[in-house]
Parts: structure tokens; sequence; C-alpha cells
């Protein structure tokens, strides 16, 4: 029999704020432990917590960017369980009544384009974090990311595929991103997925019984998280057994994918409304302002890239995806003036490897496009040759050196000087009379032999489009 | 009427553990205070909204600007239990 998977995604992401969602301590990454601390985040007993303004209008602003619709009464209420990375044993979150609900995302790929459903944003605060290993039989708790304001950004089990969650959540983060919501650091856990995942017989309709796995902070644990658990379940229903309600655990270093809790015993959260907090009630004035905040978003900005600057979909799509990169690439178009496909071809080709191969996201560009645009022009003009632009490239990623004077420093000046090539060629030719024989008997071939010479004779700085011609002209005197 | 199960069934969630008797008593009294607060259900609220809050107060906010915190000592100093700058629970898991 043939499966289907069926995936829904819950995206945690920490907001962009400078302070805690109820109180002023900071939400700087990497304190020294239980240093951004105060009696309401810690939870202590008589405190009042007051919402932050921003964290209201960082999630509509979100909510906006995914066509969500915002609900203009909201409220925030507790969620109730015992566990050590929340100090006071509920977690302040949304209930009934979250700021957005019912949005949708395009996402494109090999299927063509498709609509993923968001059922909800809400608001709600971070737990603190556990550390299991360093000592023996105890778990320490540092409370810095507790109360860190995150939206929680539930979709509809829309998804059939690891590709198509990966697609969906990559068009989450560059939204995040454009919108200014979130940094969606990775590496710093503020983007964080949790994955909902059934299968089915292919081509019914019911849903299976579904599993969850939980803080998934990259890419790719989402992908190999998503395949493994999808053919362990096939297993399963193929062996004749039954699939369990329950959350998993997935270890990124070992691919392994285990049980954590079964979700019956447990999860009976007791919401009720936060009796420390008021309503939050929104009007048509501030939904409008923060709708006319709104940035380009990036599928806007890949289809001018199309539509305006003549970039293949998959460039502009690729681009598109990360704010810096598109930033970077956008600027220096303007600077080069010359054709944007030349630019994108740089970007997609030699930068993204560097990026790549040195681990680097687009923020860490180490030379500004400025150089970049300097690097094209330079080609532009004959002053180097293509092969010569891509080692100053290399060099211009390490050093972040201006690439006039690094074309300076490696001695890869192009010769263009007619004159002097007139005089190189004529000494080639006299060297090698036989060759010059042959081509004017008509073995035209030989030309390239002589090229060579050339080329090896102003050891590879001749430009070669000027050597081909005044050849040319001589051989044919 | 509640039974012996749900006592327990609350009493899980709250973390807290009784005696037999004590599981008898609270069935009872628990289920009577239950029975009590029943009679609300019996007013027709068909076409009332829930209250989220019971005072006529909505959108209090503060600005998003960052004030000192309590520094780590008096942070732990409440600690029953404290090791390297954090505090020390049983481990869990």
């Amino acid at each position: 029999m043939k499966y289907e998977t069926v995936i829904g995604l819950e995206i945690h992401a920490e907001l962009a704020t400078e302070t805690k969602i109820f109180c002023g301590c900071t939400t700087r990454f990497g304190g020294e432990e239980n240093t951004h601390c105060c009696p309401v985040c810690l939870g202590m007993p008589g405190v009042l917590p007051v919402l932050n303004r921003k964290v209201v209008e960082y999630a509509v602003k979100a909510g906006l960017a995914t066509n969500c619709k915002i609900n203009r009464f909201s409220k925030l209420d507790r969620k109730n369980y015992f566990y050590p990375d929340l100090p006071k044993a509920y977690q302040i979150s949304q209930y009934d009544l979250p700021l957005c609900k019912e949005g949708y995302l395009e996402i494109k790929g090999d299927f063509g384009s498709k609509r993923i459903g968001i059922t909800r944003i809400h608001i709600e605060e971070d737990a603190g974090k556990l550390l299991h290993d360093a000592e023996d039989g105890s778990t320490l708790v540092d409370y810095n990311r507790g109360g860190v304001p995150l939206i929680e950004i539930v979709s509809e089990p829309d998804m059939r595929s690891a590709e198509e969650a990966r697609l969906y959540a990559e068009k989450i983060k560059s939204i995040l991103e454009y919108t200014g919501v979130s940094d969606c650091r990775m590496q710093e856990g503020s983007l964080r997925f949790d994955v909902n995942l059934s299968v089915r017989p292919e081509g019914s309709s019911g849903l299976g019984t579904r599993t969850e796995i939980k803080n998934l902070n990259s890419f790719r644990a989402l992908v190999n998280a998503i395949e493994n658990e999808s053919a362990r379940q096939v297993k399963v229903l193929e062996s004749g057994g039954e699939v369990v309600q329950e959350t998993r655990k997935w270890d990124d270093v070992t691919g392994k994918n285990t049980s954590l809790r079964s979700k019956e015993e447990a999860h009976d959260y007791r919401y009720f409304p936060d009796p420390d907090l008021v309503p939050v009630v929104l009007d048509e004035e501030y939904i409008d302002r923060i709708k006319r905040e709104l940035p380009e978003l990036p599928d806007v900005r890949s289809r001018r890239y199309v539509e305006e600057w003549g970039l293949p979909e998959y460039d502009a799509g690729v681009i598109t995806a990360s704010l810096p990169l598109a930033s970077f690439f956008e600027e220096c178009v303007k600077e080069y003036g010359g054709d944007p496909k030349a630019v994108s071809n740089w970007v997609m080709g030699e930068l993204m490897r560097m990026l790549n191969e040195k681990g680097i996201e687009a923020d860490g560009i180490p030379f500004p496009a400025t150089h970049l645009a300097g690097l094209l022009r330079l080609v532009d003009d004959g002053t180097i040759s293509g092969s010569a632009a891509k080692r100053v490239f290399t060099e211009m990623f390490e050093t972040g050196e201006q690439p006039k004077v690094l074309v300076e420093r490696l001695g890869l000046s192009q010769i263009s000087d007619e004159k002097v090539l007139t005089e190189v060629i004529k000494r080639v030719m006299d060297k090698n009379p036989k060759s010059v024989e042959d081509y004017r008997s008509g073995a035209t071939k030989a030309m390239g032999f002589l090229v060579g010479q050339t080329m090896k004779e102003t050891r590879g700085k001749a430009n070669p489009a000027l050597v081909n011609k005044i050849l040319k002209q001589l051989l044919d005197e | 009427m509640i039974t012996k199960k749900d006592v327990e069934y609350v009493a899980a969630l709250a973390r807290l553990e009784f005696s037999e008797d004590e599981k008898e008593e609270l069935t009872k009294t628990l289920g009577d205070i239950l029975e009590y607060a029943k009679k609300l259900s019996d007013v027709d609220t068909s076409s009332v909204q829930p209250t989220a809050h019971i005072l006529p107060v909505n959108n209090v906010f503060r600005e998003d600007r960052v004030e000192p915190s309590l520094g780590r000592d008096r942070v732990l100093e409440n600690a029953p239990d404290k090791s390297k700058g954090c505090f020390r629970v049983p481990r869990v898991i």
C-alpha cells in the first residue's frame, strides 16, 4: 500500500524586542546564567506582569504579513503544567482568542504552487533553559530565557512532504526577517519547529493518529525528523501495529527518534484567563498603521526582480529568501549599473559557494556590496579576465579589501594595451614560423597554438579578445 | 457526583498526595462544592460573552525599555538549592 504523510507545523519565533514580554529584563542572548531575571519573570508571588507594547505590534505585523485576520479583542491565558523550566508552574499564553487567525502562505516548488493555511498566531512567554548534563542526578535551571516574547505560528495540516514543510518554514523565516519581527538566529534557538505528523493510505481523506516532534532548530533537522518519523509510522502500520499519539524527540546527532511521553498522561493544561493581565483591544486605525508599515515582502520583491530586472524565477527566489542577501544583491545592482543577471550570477555562484563553504550567513558577508560592483566593472572594462576575477573574489572574501587593490597586489591586471600586445605577438610569430606558415596555407587551427604561446609569454595576463583580434590581423596581412 | 478517580486525577495534576481516607472525604466534600456551583448552570448565558476580565480596563502596556535586572545573588537568594549560578532541581529527564 502507498502512504501519504500529513504534516502541520508549529513555529516558535523569539521576537526582536529589547525586553521581555512582561518585564524590563533584557532579551539579549548569551548572558551569564540567571542575570537577566527579576521578580516578575521569576514568578515571585505578588508581582504584576505588564504586557510589552512592542510584542503586540510585532505579532500583528507577522499576522498581516501572512494574510491573517486580526482579532479586535484578544486576551492572555494561563497554561498550567509542572516543569522546572517554568518558575510559575504556568506559562502565560493565549488560548481561545489569539491575536491573529486564518491566514495562509504560498509555497513554490517542483510541484508548482501551493497554499498552506495558517490556523493562528498567538503570543506567549518563552521558558527557561534546563541543563541536564552539568551535574549528575540533578538538573540546573537558567531563567534568562524565561519570559522572552514568542509568537507561535500554527499551520493547518496542509503539507504532504518534508520538502513542502521545509519550503513553508523557510518562507516563514524570510517573512519574519523582512518584517523585522524576529532576527531568526537559528543557532541561538530563536526559531524552533514542532512537527505534527500522521500517515494515511494514499487517496483516503481521514487522518491517522498523529505524533508530535518537538524543538527542531534547523531546516536539516526538520527534514530529517519528518522523513524518519514518516517511515517509522508506515512501518508500524505495515506490521499490523497502531501509531500511539505521543510526543517524540529527535536527536540530530544520532539521527534517532524516540518516545518522550505519552500525550494522554499529562496534557490537561486547564487554561483560564490570566487575571493579572487585561484584554488587548485593537482598532482599525492601529491595524491600518501596522499595515502601512509593512515592508516589501519576499514574494513581491522576487516578482520585481523577475519582471523589472529579468532575473530567472529560480535566482529571484533564492536571493529574496534571505533579506540580508537580497539587500546585498540590490545594493550591488544599483552600484554596478550593468545587467542585474551578471550580479545574480556572482551572488548565486561564487558568493553562495563561499558562504556555504565557510558556514557564514548572508548577514556576515565580509565585504560591502560596492566591492562586488567594483569587481564586475573591472571585468567589464577589460582590466582583468573572468578567471582572474574569481581569484580576486576569493581573496576579497578573505581580506575584505578593495578589488582594485587586490588586482594590483596579485598582479592580475590584464594587458589591454594594443601596442604592447602587438609587440609580444610579433615576437611569438617570429619564434614560430612553422605555425604562421601552416595558418597561411589554410590550417587555421594553428592560430590556437599561437594564442596559447602569447598567453604563456604574458603569463596569462593578455586580454584574450584583443590577442585574437591582433593576431588575426597580423596573420591575414 | 464525582468519583474517587476524579479526585485522584485532580490531585495528580496539582502534585498532591492523599491517603485513602482523605480521598474518600474529598470525593464527598469536593463533590458537594461542585454540586453547589452547578446552580450557576441553571442561568441561561447563551447570549452572554464570556468574561475575559473582571475590570472594565483594556490595553495596559509597558514601553519596550530595558530596566535593571535583579542580580544573580538576589535571584538565587531564596532558592532551596543552587549550583554554578543556577537553580538546582532533581533531574527531570
